[in-house]
């Protein structure tokens, strides 16, 4: 069975082809490409991607304009009646600010942009995009970010780590991220907010390739393979 | 009519801007400077029949956002 996949590409977004050719490499079907004043989705969709970027110039805060879009609200249906999202970068940024993921993502502790490799610890390894990996699993992803600086209340984040939805957690200090948070999941399971970037670690010639079982996990989930 | 929305962040918010300007202020050689808080002021020049529901509105749909920021609006004598 074919995986549909749909890629939505904002003003500003510059990872939307890394995405698209991540997505089309590894489920053997190329990813439709959706422009944010769409209105509508492309029917039967197995998975929506939000790429990285500076949607809108990062204007007002990160995320927010392409939050409030025409095509968010298709996404956000589609999120609630169950089709998978994942946000990367700035796409977990519009994720926080749409409400399909608690907390949001305030500027580095650090004021600078992190722009390198980090360390991730897989710490749910049961969900629909990381089941490709072991619990407790180290994988090295890069990151690129100037506002990944995750923000939750107390109770918020007690929540999370309680009910399994912390995906990822760097290991060390990279952005000043409450509990070292890099990736939620809501509370469904559908909806996975990342900041680091899978789709940049799928073939040896980016350095690496601990990106693949994200897309392989959900591919396989999906449409079996 | 003029309204000013003013936009802060939440007590116990880490704020890096704010750090980074206070430390630039001491480092200017202002003394005495305890804490500085980075925020955000908009200017509206909306009809005069808006609302105070339409105002709140707009900075709990746009304007801030609720989950780590505080806004005041100002209404500003023509």
């Amino acid at each position: 069975m074919a995986f549909r996949s749909a890629v939505i590409t904002f003003p500003g977004s510059n990872c939307d082809r890394d995405m698209a050719d991540a997505l089309g490499k590894i489920s053997g079907t190329p990813a439709l490409r959706v422009w944010h004043g769409d209105h509508d989705l492309p029917e039967g969709l197995d998975f929506i991607a939000l790429p990285g970027g500076f949607s809108y110039g990062d204007y007002l805060r990160c995320g927010a304009i392409a939050s409030r879009s025409p095509v968010m609200q298709a996404v956000i249906a589609a999120a609630e009646k169950g089709v998978p999202v994942l946000g990367v970068c700035n796409g977990f940024q519009v994720l926080t600010e749409s409400g399909l993921l608690p907390g949001a993502l305030l500027r580095n502790s650090g004021i600078r942009f992190v722009c390198r490799d980090v360390t991730l610890k897989v710490e749910n390894a049961q969900s629909l995009f990381t089941s490709g990996y072991e619990a407790g699993q180290e994988i090295s992803i890069p990151v690129a970010h100037h506002d990944g600086n995750y923000y939750a209340d107390a109770e918020t984040l007690d929540r999370l780590e309680g009910e399994g939805r912390v995906a990822f957690r760097y290991v060390g200090d990279v952005n000043g991220s409450a509990r070292q948070i890099a990736g939620v999941l809501n509370a469904a399971g559908n909806v996975l907010g990342m900041m680091p970037h899978p789709e940049r670690a799928i073939e040896a010639t980016h350095g690496g390739t601990d990106g693949r079982a994200l897309f392989e996990s959900a591919i396989k989930g999906l449409v079996g393979a | 009519m003029k309204v000013r929305v003013h936009v802060s962040l939440k007590p116990g918010v880490l704020d890096p801007q704010g750090r980074a300007i206070h430390h630039s202020l001491e480092g200017l050689g202002f003394s005495g400077v305890n804490d500085v808080r980075a925020g955000r002021l908009f200017e509206l020049d909306v009809a005069d029949s808006t609302s105070d529901e339409a105002l709140d509105d707009m900075c709990r749909k746009l304007l801030a956002n609720m989950v780590i920021e505080n806004y005041r609006i100002e209404k500003v004598a023509a």
